[in-house]
């Protein structure tokens, strides 16, 4: 185990806080010297994902399995506090990586159910129908990937799912405006 | 252009899926990072943040035992470990308004949206190296100055006010390379 390392820090005191400047030890790592031609760290890391690249539809076949997993998991026992995590954080990891990973369409049928289960107060109301119709889509999505028409169904199917949803939470969260609010809200993270 | 000497930095991600750590990894060895840890859920991560004392952590949110949220509150406490400055990356598909400032309450220094791409990382990468923001303590908070700019429409109390302000403010480290230069 590395020794802890002392910080030394400028401190200046207001009436209700202070606002410290810690000692900055990554100063050694920042240098202003123009970096060689034809080199460029971004492009490289860029490079290096486009290698690994090739593993990518494997890797979402296992996260569609491991989705699938988890919504028979609920048929069979209904929702619990682990069946409910075990379900979000499959949706959600699916939600995180497809587009990264190739399949950008997918990420959306995910990203309904992740607000299905995050938006319901008591999700032991959710319709377990619900759940399969969006593990079913997202499955067949990443299935029928290659079709030609591929696009113009994920939207239909995505559009169709997420109404739905909507008016599920509307339904149930019809006493809770902040968080009727936080539904509809849009995302403030930049891309 | 700032350049990063990405070899002298020591990272740590922590994400309980496999793929994620797997692309974290060939991003940061892609930008020339020779030395990442990692650690599958947020218990290991604080194990391993002690154990490498990283410069930079990158997490993500939603993990078992304790999430990436609840692991920065455990960072962020003064006196507690060996770097409770260190810069933390948030990497989540939680992109709502609430949780972005959830995840700024609680002491994180940059947020990244999901879906990752080299260049959303980089750039995050860059600004905590290279224009590192002043810590604030009060009885509720410690962490990176959660102002980020002067908003010349603020109306109430000026609470840094005086030659103090001056004092601290932070140029960017570039900047102070160059005059060193």
């Amino acid at each position: 185990m590395a020794p802890p390392k002392k910080n030394s820090a400028a401190v200046a005191t207001y009436g209700d806080h202070e606002v410290i400047q810690p000692e900055n030890k990554l100063r050694k790592v920042v240098s202003v010297k123009p970096l060689p031609p034809g080199e460029d760290p971004v492009a490289r890391a860029e490079k290096a994902l486009a290698d690994l690249s090739t593993e990518f539809s494997s890797w979402m076949d296992s996260e569609c399995e491991r989705l699938d997993q988890a919504r028979r998991s609920i048929a069979a026992g209904g929702f619990t506090a682990a069946s409910k995590d075990a379900l979000f954080h499959a949706a959600h990891d699916i939600k995180g990586e497809a587009a990264t990973f190739g399949f950008p369409l997918v990420a959306l049928a995910a990203d309904s159910l992740c607000r299905l289960i995050e938006h319901t107060p008591d999700v032991t109301r959710i319709p377990v129908k619900l759940v399969d119709q969006h593990v079913d889509a997202v499955r067949a999505i990443h299935r029928e990937y290659s079709r030609s028409d591929a696009k113009e169904l994920a939207a239909t199917l995505t559009k169709r799912l997420r109404a739905v949803t909507d008016e599920f939470l509307m339904h149930e969260n019809r006493g809770r405006p902040d968080v009727l609010a936080q539904i509809k809200g849009p995302s403030i993270v930049p891309e | 252009m700032v350049r990063i000497e990405f070899n002298r930095l020591r990272f740590l991600v922590i994400d309980d899926n496999a793929h994620m750590r797997r692309m974290l990894r060939t991003l940061l060895h892609g930008f020339g990072a020779r030395e990442v840890h990692e650690a599958e859920d947020g218990a290991a991560g604080l194990e391993a943040f002690t154990h490498h004392t990283p410069d930079i952590v990158i997490t993500d949110w939603a993990m078992p035992i304790f999430d990436g949220l609840e692991l920065t509150q455990m960072i962020r406490q003064p006196g507690a470990n060996s770097n409770p400055y260190v810069a933390i990356i948030m990497l989540t598909g939680h992109s709502e308004k609430k949780r972005v400032v959830s995840a700024r309450d609680a002491g994180v220094t940059e947020f990244l949206a999901k879906p990752i791409s080299a260049k959303g990382l980089y750039q995050r990468i860059v600004n905590v190296v290279a224009n590192p923001r002043p810590f604030i303590k009060t009885k509720t908070y410690f962490g990176p100055d959660r102002r980020r700019n002067v908003n010349p429409n603020y109306v109430g109390t000026e609470r840094r006010k005086g030659g103090k302000a001056d004092i601290i403010k932070q140029a960017p480290l570039f900047e102070k390379v160059r005059s060193q230069g």
